[in-house]
């Protein structure tokens, strides 16, 4: 499985997806994400039915050094700040992977398709990165915080989070 | 009560909280049950107790400063936590591995594995009622490998003994020895610990059927580790990402039929057995002299604070005995990770709890959670 043929698979089965490729993983519009990760994991030559990872990263220009990732184009507001989700899929019927799907929302409107409906194992993990970098599942069927508290406010893993005992200098 | 509520036929539901102070929950977990009479009708975990935001503070050191609390996430096995980092941060960077290091690696990954499964298989007695005689014979064999750790990495649970590129330091001299002697004596002890449990008409009949996981829901919800090989999937990442050495060695991947308790119990002792014959093959193969660390991997070693590794990000992953253990992490080519993620087996392992225990009695739903080998320390983080 190379990250081209990966790529004109997707072109062809999922219609209307734009795809950036970058690295080894590819880069995901929200409305596409579902759609995508069905067509992996139903698909006779990838089948990828296990969702290994999900995690958060919470990208904010001012705390970057030297920005791994490139900005993505089309998407305007997401030239710089943004949070991305990143699923890494691998499948245990054919033994290959990882596929990694990143997606990526703005900051102040993190909402994105919950994988939950499709891998029962993403429920956990996507409610800690609801939990630790806020962002929304839609579709999750039990979107609450896991690790804090639930009168916590504000989410402790995103880059400008103040500790309490910080703010007060 | 009003004269209705007495002699409705409605059945009397009875919520009860289960930890978090208790001891079969093996550490700070608690289960918020629903009851009919005995039985389950709703389970919700909580967690979160033990929650220290692990993942800020390593973004916030440096990528070697981070290895020694890697040890604290899964504390029962700091061997194969260190591995699994340290496995991440050479695909980010690219470091390789001397030959000697590997077996190395290797060798002690086997010998967690074991520490592990005899600990796990103690404490599943220990739920069932069976008070403390089986998990005393299990301390007794676990204590001999801990001895080993300490010979070698200078602590007993807490080991930092992985480094970027290597190790700390080369196996003590007479170290061998001691491996040896805990081989050759591991088989007797399982035979002894099976003669025990295996066939014990009570084990049977409170694990039998008990707590059945499917082989669809555990795939979907990303099982691993002995708990999904006990369903029946054939997954060990050992065969599949044949990850360090693992190639050069031959052993089985066991697998169970039914996926029940005692199906949990019973590919883990198969386990161990495993892991002998591999450790069995290592000290056949060790290469007697070698180099413990790459030149780029002390490099990295020699003045943490200021290594950077380049921009970009990298998942390393292995299989630690309870599962897949990943460290997912992005490089801004700063001296600190910008984002370091791990992907912990029991956190993920316990997303089906429910599932399993609805159905059963609460005694059962001990031994369900029991069999799923959770670490706190590594599901809350």
């Amino acid at each position: 499985m190379n990250i081209e043929e990966i790529k004109t698979d997707l072109l062809k089965h999922v219609p209307g997806l734009e795809l950036t490729v970058e690295g080894e993983s590819f880069v995901v519009p929200k409305e596409k994400l579902l759609e995508t990760a069905r067509f992996l994991k139903e698909n006779e030559k990838y089948r990828m039915d296990y969702l290994s990872c999900v995690t958060g990263v919470d990208y904010l220009a001012a705390r970057q050094g030297q920005p791994g990732q490139a900005a993505v184009g089309g998407q305007s507001e997401l030239a710089s700040d943004y949070l991305e989700s990143v699923n890494h899929l691998y499948s245990m019927e054919k033994k290959q992977g990882p596929i990694v799907l990143k997606v990526r929302v703005p900051r102040n409107n993190p909402r994105m398709p919950s994988l939950t409906p499709l891998y029962r194992g993403a429920e956990y993990q996507e409610r800690e990165a609801y939990d630790l970098f806020g962002i929304v599942y839609e579709g999750h069927p039990d979107l609450r915080r896991i690790l804090m508290w639930d009168e916590f406010e504000g989410h402790p893993m995103r880059k400008d989070y103040v500790e309490e005992d910080q703010d007060v200098r | 009560m009003s004269e209705t509520a007495l002699h409705s036929q409605e059945p009397q539901l009875l919520e009860v909280s289960i930890g978090p102070q208790h001891p079969s929950t093996h550490g700070v977990f608690r289960m918020n049950v629903v009851l009919d009479g005995e039985t389950i009708v709703k389970l919700k975990p909580v967690m979160g107790y033990l929650h220290r935001n692990h993942e800020q503070l390593a973004e916030n050191m440096s990528y070697l400063a981070s290895m020694p609390y890697t040890d604290r996430l899964d504390y029962i096995c700091s061997m194969t936590n260190n591995f699994a980092y340290a496995t991440a941060v050479e695909k980010l960077a690219g470091i390789d591995v001397p030959e000697r290091a590997q077996y190395i690696r290797v060798l002690m990954a086997e010998l967690t594995r074991l520490v592990n499964h005899t600990l796990l298989v103690g404490f599943l007695l220990n739920d069932l009622g069976a008070f403390f005689t089986p998990i005393l014979y299990a301390f007794r064999e676990r204590e001999k490998i801990l001895d080993f750790f300490e010979a070698t990495a200078g602590s007993r649970m807490m080991c930092n003994y992985f480094r970027f590129g290597g190790l700390k330091s080369d196996l003590p001299a007479g170290g061998l020895e001691q491996v040896k002697k805990i081989v050759n004596n591991y088989s007797r002890f399982l035979d002894e610990f099976e003669r025990l449990l295996t066939n014990n008409e009570i084990l049977r009949s409170r694990c039998q059927n008990v707590g059945i996981l499917s082989k669809e829901l555990a795939v979907s919800a990303s099982i691993t580790g002995p708990m999904l090989r006990a369903s029946g999937v054939n997954y060990d990442i050992r065969k599949v990402d044949k990850y360090s050495i693992y190639d050069r060695f031959e052993f089985k991947v066991p697998l169970g039929k039914v996926g029940d308790v005692y199906d949990r119990y019973y590919v883990r002792i198969l386990e161990m057995r495993e892991s002998i014959k591999i450790l069995q093959q290592i000290l056949k193969q060790m290469p007697e002299k070698g180099e413990i660390i790459s030149a780029k991997g002390a490099a990295a070693g020699k003045s943490p604070r200021m290594w950077k590794p380049p921009a970009g990000d990298a998942y390393g992953r292995i299989e630690s005995p309870k599962g897949e253990l990943g460290f997912y992490l992005v490089s801004d080519g700063t001296p600190k990770p910008y984002r370091y993620h791990v992907r912990p087996p029991s956190f993920i392992n316990i997303t089906i709890l429910e599932d399993m225990c609805l159905g059963y009695k609460v005694a059962d739903a001990i031994i369900i959670l029991g069999s799923v080998d959770i670490v706190l320390g590594e599901v809350d983080r």
